[in-house]
């Protein structure tokens, strides 16, 4: 069977993939990609990897039917509440994997962006979990509008250092970690995203896949199914996407939706749509769809939302997206703003705002009432609340 | 025709002194005075940044350098134009150094096309890799007499330092340490190891040292070492600080201290 949701040997999904990475990094990366299948499929790394998920983590996580979301939609929505997850949200599936892996390795010290500050809190927690130094970079902005974050990230003992360069958000905290790495190699780099050189995106992808086998399992449970007629999920570099997608990539009936974040609006100048806005080019290190200029001088981003304020996208989902196997929509600021408040009220959840992205398309979307929708709620509106609460006056 | 990068090694086999600076900085059309000026205090070779928004093995002073040339409105179509203007007055090597997606953006055949018609002998990405270089670069390369050159460091493998040997002809840039541009600290003891362990390859190529090189007493140990040795960052933070280009060149060469 023909298996799309896979890099080929060299590290591509069709044209998009490889590593485009400095000398300085070259023994490193090899390294990772001479070792990494083999450790996950050793028997001890999917022992300890699937009880720290059961037990530490808390999968499997509820898919939950949302009927009152379901009634105002006229249609069935299940919603897989990634952000019960240990932490906050999904990011945690996979920063257990690449500890693992990074043990495994007998690495010491670990080296992660974050944006919103989610996979910066997953991975200062497992660090904590299993003694190791934890080095965090994040954009100095993100640090502002993310502080509860930065505070639990201080408590469990990392370091974090804000990037103060370019638009100081994801993409810059990723170009200082890299740095950081080139200057520390014996260190490990835990990425958050399903974006960097191979084989950082297949690696994330297989440790989030983790959201749609158990969807496929909790389905069938609930309709008699293992696939919904519609995944739907947010997409900034595309990991929790990845995720809820991998394993109905090869499905001939489920629809894919990925919903990155329009900013202000598509042609306002001020926006992170990296499928609408983007063409192909390299960016931390793969190739793939990037927001850029003519040039090839990366644009900077936009979006209410740290986690999807970014302007690139993961090379499994530009391949996906070229493919038209998955579809790639977005929403405004506003949008999503509303679609959190509008949760919020409905099903007594608070989502976070990455996520809220996601569930503000199903007022885009043509739905009927004899369809099955699953919408992956990556995550909590907890760290979210200082930009609720100011919207929350305006209303 | 020769390659300028061939021409130089004929005549010169030690202390080759290549100092890099970005195009567009500090000013837009500084490019046109600032190669005339390394020319006439005998500087071998010159490389030359393509301005690019997200250096990943560069330090904050070349990142710097690049974002005001980019604010100045550098690019590599006004490059390759200022370069032009110059083809008949500047006679050293003159190689591009930047990141494969400005190249690509460009494309490919009309990078090298332009690299050609514009004097320079080689170009440095330090992201492309060698597999691409083989299957991409090269036919563009060769038709258009650019050398490649590329990057190794203390921690490269024998194995593929061989491979990059044998795919190179210009020269090959060793990068001093494991770190990124303007870090300032070489350990040239294990430099000198290294360069023990590359002395019985032994390569075919040339070395120059880069990465770490700023005062005289650095670029001397780096030319006891290679056959020559690259000056960036220092260079950078000396055209910031409006210091001559003569007294910077003097400098590295003599030790005689900058009077600013």
């Amino acid at each position: 069977m023909q298996t799309l949701n896979m890099p080929d040997k060299k590290g591509y999904y069709g044209e998009y993939g490889g590593a485009y990475i400095p000398e300085l990094l070259f023994n490193n990366i090899n390294e990772l990609e001479q070792n990494y299948l083999k450790i996950i499929h050793s028997t001890e790394f999917q022992k300890e990897y699937h009880d720290l998920l059961e037990n530490y983590v808390g999968r499997p996580t509820p898919l939950y039917h949302a009927k009152n979301l379901s009634e105002q939609f006229k249609t069935k929505i299940y919603l897989k509440r990634e952000d019960l997850c240990h932490t906050g949200s999904h990011k945690i599936n996979n920063t257990i994997g690449q500890i693992l892996i990074a043990k495994a390795l007998g690495k010491k010290r670990i080296l992660a962006e974050t944006g919103a500050g989610q996979h910066g809190v997953a991975t200062a927690t497992v660090c904590a979990l299993l003694k190791l130094e934890c080095i965090i970079y994040m954009g100095q902005i993100d640090m502002h509008r993310q502080e509860a974050n930065v505070i639990r990230m201080k408590m469990l003992g990392a370091t974090i250092i804000p990037a103060i360069s370019g638009s100081k958000t994801l993409k810059d905290a990723t170009n200082e970690a890299i740095r950081g790495w080139i200057n520390d190699p014996d260190s490990y780099y835990l990425i958050g995203s399903a974006v960097g050189p191979h084989p950082y995106p297949d690696m994330v992808a297989k440790f989030q896949s983790i959201i749609s086998k158990e969807i496929k399992q909790q389905l069938l449970k609930a309709e008699g199914m293992e696939e919904p007629d519609l995944v739907i999920a947010c997409v900034g570099g595309g990991s929790n996407a990845a995720g809820a997608f991998f394993e109905f990539i090869d499905s001939k009936k489920t629809k894919l939706i990925g919903v990155e974040a329009a900013g202000k609006g598509i042609d306002t100048g001020y926006s992170a749509a990296t499928m609408t806005l983007g063409t192909t080019g390299i960016l931390h290190g793969s190739r793939s769809i990037i927001m850029q200029t003519k040039d090839g001088q990366i644009i900077e981003p936009h979006s209410i939302s740290a986690g999807l304020d970014y302007p690139g996208i993961g090379p499994l989902h530009a391949f996906l997206g070229k493919r038209k196997r998955a579809l790639y929509l977005n929403v405004t600021d506003e949008e999503a703003l509303q679609a959190a408040f509008n949760l919020t009220k409905q099903e007594g959840i608070i989502p976070a705002l990455e996520s809220a992205h996601a569930l503000a398309i199903l007022n885009k979307l043509e739905l009927h009432k004899d369809q099955v929708l699953v919408i992956n709620l990556s995550g909590r509106g907890d760290k979210d609340l200082p930009t609720y609460l100011d919207h929350y006056h305006e209303k | 025709m020769k390659n300028k990068i061939d021409i130089l090694f004929e005549t010169k086999e030690k202390d080759i002194l290549s100092v890099f600076f970005t195009a567009g900085y500090p000013q837009l059309n500084d490019t046109g005075r600032i190669l005339k000026e390394l020319q006439e205090n005998n500087v071998d070779l010159i490389e030359f940044g393509i301005p690019y928004s997200d250096p990943l093995a560069d330090g904050p002073v070349i990142q710097n350098a690049s974002q005001q040339a980019i604010n100045n409105g550098m690019n590599l179509n006004l490059l390759f134009e200022q370069l032009f203007k110059e083809t008949s007055t500047i006679t050293i090597p003159i190689i591009l150094m930047g990141y494969l997606n400005s190249v690509i953006q460009f494309g490919l055949e009309e990078f090298y096309k332009k690299c050609f018609e514009n004097s320079v002998s080689g170009v440095i990405l330090p992201d492309l890799p060698l597999s691409e270089f083989e299957d991409e670069h090269k036919r563009f390369a060769d038709k258009y007499n650019v050398k490649v050159i590329f990057l190794i460091t203390p921690n490269t493998s024998i194995t593929r330092i061989k491979q990059i040997d044998a795919l190179s002809t210009g020269f090959i840039y060793v990068v001093s340490s494991n770190s990124i541009t303007g870090k300032g600290h070489t350990d040239f003891e294990a430099l000198e190891k290294f360069y023990r362990q590359l002395h019985q390859i032994p390569l075919k190529n040339k070395t120059l040292i880069g990465f770490g090189i700023n005062t005289n007493s650095s670029f001397k140990k780096a030319t006891q070492l290679a056959n020559g040795a690259i000056i960036g960052t220092a260079f950078i933070n000396a055209l910031s600080k409006e210091q001559s280009i003569s007294a910077f060149i003097n400098y590295i060469n003599t030790t005689q201290p900058i009077l600013s």
